[in-house]
């Protein structure tokens, strides 16, 4: 394999990690944090690929597992924003819950073909040089991906609309006495979050890895939730590490013929790892010990700071 | 307490409880299934045979001792989401001392030290967690599922590379350990004397530890505000590494288990997700660790029952974990209408 075909693999294997890590990361910018992320994808994943198989149609899968997603997502938010129970302890059961769901009614689906999205190259811009093969020579899903990137960042920091999202989840107090509904906006980005890790989850079943089996997807809800802290809660960086993730686990599936000693069952979990490794750098102070330069371009590199209300639930009275 | 408040705390049982089944029925008949049959085919696979009765009482040993450990966790106010990679790293640790002792001392005192080789590997294993969580300011969440990924990834790697079986390396485990290291159990089933009263046990000092001694009051005044706690004079960061290492331990103690009385030797899902399953019940029984007996017996059949769903109607056995999940999810919302949680800090 050459440089090009490992990237294009990067960019295409990525896309899904692209929708479900920006879902989440809007969702934790208005301060709740989405844990059913790993059984929303899996759901979501089972319902857009029996969808789509049984109406022929990819459009229709793509908008059945949204609607899960939001389904879901509209669970959490009922739970936590107005029953007031732990973000966590709901998120966490709802994960529980329907990875068993997506197995239970997903028997009939396993390992049977089904439709997958249309390759589409983009005219013109897929005869560029080195870019044209990685970037635009895939589908539409994946370009929908590079607007999302740069369509969430716009809005978080260019917008009215994105400095009230941040306000929900730094500082919902304020937010409120501005006379905002905190209440329903963060229903709004709950439910809006959870759309998009449905997106992610017909994402894997009907392109990157497609067709349904039990767990299908199992590992990646967890990863993006990762991803988004590494990402420091940003976009564009979020994307930059989903990338890294996906050049990892190319790089892992590349290494096997190299240390054909280690069992490849390993590899592929050490991307996993090798988060939570970096997750220790940008989490911790311990770069506040280092000479003055390096501390400076230790903290601008790794110090990710999350939403200060992330977790807490809001009450307006 | 009025008569009318006791009935109120019977129908919060209940209810949830009604609205789960009812929810069960509704997706079996979803997935073409008769829920008459399957209540029945559940029924029988747990508690028909006394094979599958010592099977349910094997489950409900393990889901105790750990959900024992979760309790600690909970009460200090930590998710311990890292639970299932603490129990792997329990069974890591029985199988290392399984390996290395068997040919050296007599078989009884080797599975002694095995288990509390477990315990050990657990104990580590949840002290990495909390070190991360205390020291490094990851929050325990992440920690916690960080190293559940790299403790599947050395067991795999165990599995397949240094203890694979000779000649073929595979999903199914490390060879067999003879039968001299396996705990005793009566007759040909799982039921195994031994492991019931180290769950007796570990229950028995859990209740003890959490609601009638000073640590546990301290762990509790952690957990409810764990600045407040800190100026009160209580040693916070240790109360949360103890209660990270001892629900570390408790899960080592199931790994150990998992390996000298279930599968008799390493299996890449050792944990067969007794972890995750025991942070379920910890949610449904809270502060109430009297619960802890009934919602386990209650899960373990369940788990146990679904066995027999694939044999016999062709379902999928993770209709347990539906029904399981289903009934955690309507109790926390019927908590929620009852009684608000002020929310977590991550």
């Amino acid at each position: 394999m050459n440089i090009v075909q490992i990237l294009m693999a990067v960019v295409t294997s990525s896309t899904p990690l692209v929708f479900a890590c920006l879902g989440e990361m809007i969702t934790e910018q208005a301060g709740v944090i989405n844990l059913a992320a790993e059984g929303t994808i899996l759901m979501a994943a089972m319902t857009g690929f029996g969808v789509a198989k049984g109406t022929d149609s990819v459009l229709l899968g793509f908008g059945a597992a949204a609607a899960v997603g939001a389904a879901i997502a509209l669970v959490l938010a009922f739970g936590s924003i107005t029953l007031k129970q732990s973000q966590v302890a709901i998120g966490f059961v709802l994960t529980m819950l329907c990875a068993d769901l997506s197995s239970f009614l997903g028997n009939s689906l396993v390992r049977i073909a089904g439709p997958t999205v249309p390759n589409w190259p983009l005219p013109g811009l897929q005869h560029l040089p080195w870019l044209g093969p990685i970037l635009f020579q895939s589908n539409l899903l994946v370009y929908l991906s590079y607007l999302m990137i740069l369509g969430s960042w716009f809005y978080v920091y260019y917008t009215p609309w994105g400095l009230m999202l941040r306000a929900l989840g730094e500082q919902p107090a304020a937010a409120f006495a501005r006379g905002a509904n905190v209440v329903w906006q963060r229903y709004f980005y709950t439910v809006l979050g959870g759309a998009l890790l449905g997106i992610a989850g017909a994402a894997f079943s009907l392109d990157f890895k497609a067709g349904w089996s039990h767990r299908h997807t199992a590992g990646y809800g967890w990863i993006a939730l990762a991803i988004v802290i590494f990402g420091g809660w940003r976009p564009l960086r979020i994307a930059g590490g989903v990338y890294l993730f996906g050049l990892l686990q190319s790089l892992a599936i590349a290494g096997q013929s190299l240390l054909p000693n280690l069992p490849t069952q390993v590899l592929t979990v050490a991307p996993f790892a090798f988060m939570i490794v970096f997750l220790l750098l940008t989490s911790g102070t311990w770069f506040e010990g280092l000479p003055a330069p390096w501390r400076a371009i230790a903290q601008q590199l790794l110090q990710v700071k999350p939403p200060a209300a992330l977790g807490k639930n809001f009450n307006p009275d | 307490m009025s008569k009318k408040l006791t009935l109120y705390k019977y129908l919060f049982w209940l209810l949830p409880f009604g609205v789960a089944l009812g929810m069960g029925a509704v997706i079996v008949a979803l997935a073409g299934g008769s829920p008459g049959q399957v209540a029945s085919s559940l029924l029988g696979g747990a508690f028909g045979t006394i094979d599958q009765m010592a099977r349910v009482a094997a489950t409900l040993t393990a889901l105790v001792i750990v959900t024992s450990g979760l309790a600690y966790a909970s009460s200090a106010g930590i998710y311990n989401l890292g639970i299932e990679g603490q129990i792997t790293l329990g069974a890591i640790a029985t199988t290392f001392a399984l390996r290395s002792l068997q040919e050296l001392i007599p078989a009884p005192l080797t599975i002694a030290l095995a288990l509390v080789a477990g315990i050990i590997g657990g104990t580590l294993w949840g002290l990495l967690a909390g070190s991360l969580n205390v020291f490094g300011r990851v929050s325990e969440i992440f920690a916690g599922l960080g190293l559940n990924f790299v403790a599947q990834g050395l067991a795999l790697y165990l599995v397949f590379g240094p203890w694979k079986r000779p000649g073929v390396a595979s999903m199914s485990g490390t060879e067999q350990f003879d039968q001299s290291l396996w705990l005793p159990t009566l007759g040909r089933t799982e039921f195994s004397p031994i492991a019931i009263s180290l769950a007796a046990i570990s229950l028995a000092m859990t209740i003890v530890l959490l609601q009638r001694s000073y640590f546990g009051l301290e762990l509790k005044a952690v957990g409810k505000n764990l600045r407040a706690a800190h100026t009160l004079g209580v040693a916070a960061e240790q109360k949360l590494l103890a209660a990270f290492a001892l629900c570390g331990g408790f899960a080592g103690l199931v790994g150990a288990l998992q390996v000298l009385a279930v599968f008799h030797r390493l299996i890449p899902s050792i944990s067969s997700n007794l972890g995750f399953i025991g942070l379920l019940v910890v949610m449904l029984t809270g502060d109430a660790l009297w619960a802890i007996l009934p919602v386990a017996t209650f899960f373990s059949a369940l788990n146990v029952g679904s066995l027999q769903l694939p044999l016999a109607l062709n379902l999928e056995s993770s209709l347990a974990g539906v029904m399981q999940g289903s009934l955690v999810l309507f109790v926390l919302l019927a908590r929620g209408w009852t009684k608000p949680d002020p929310g977590v800090n991550l």
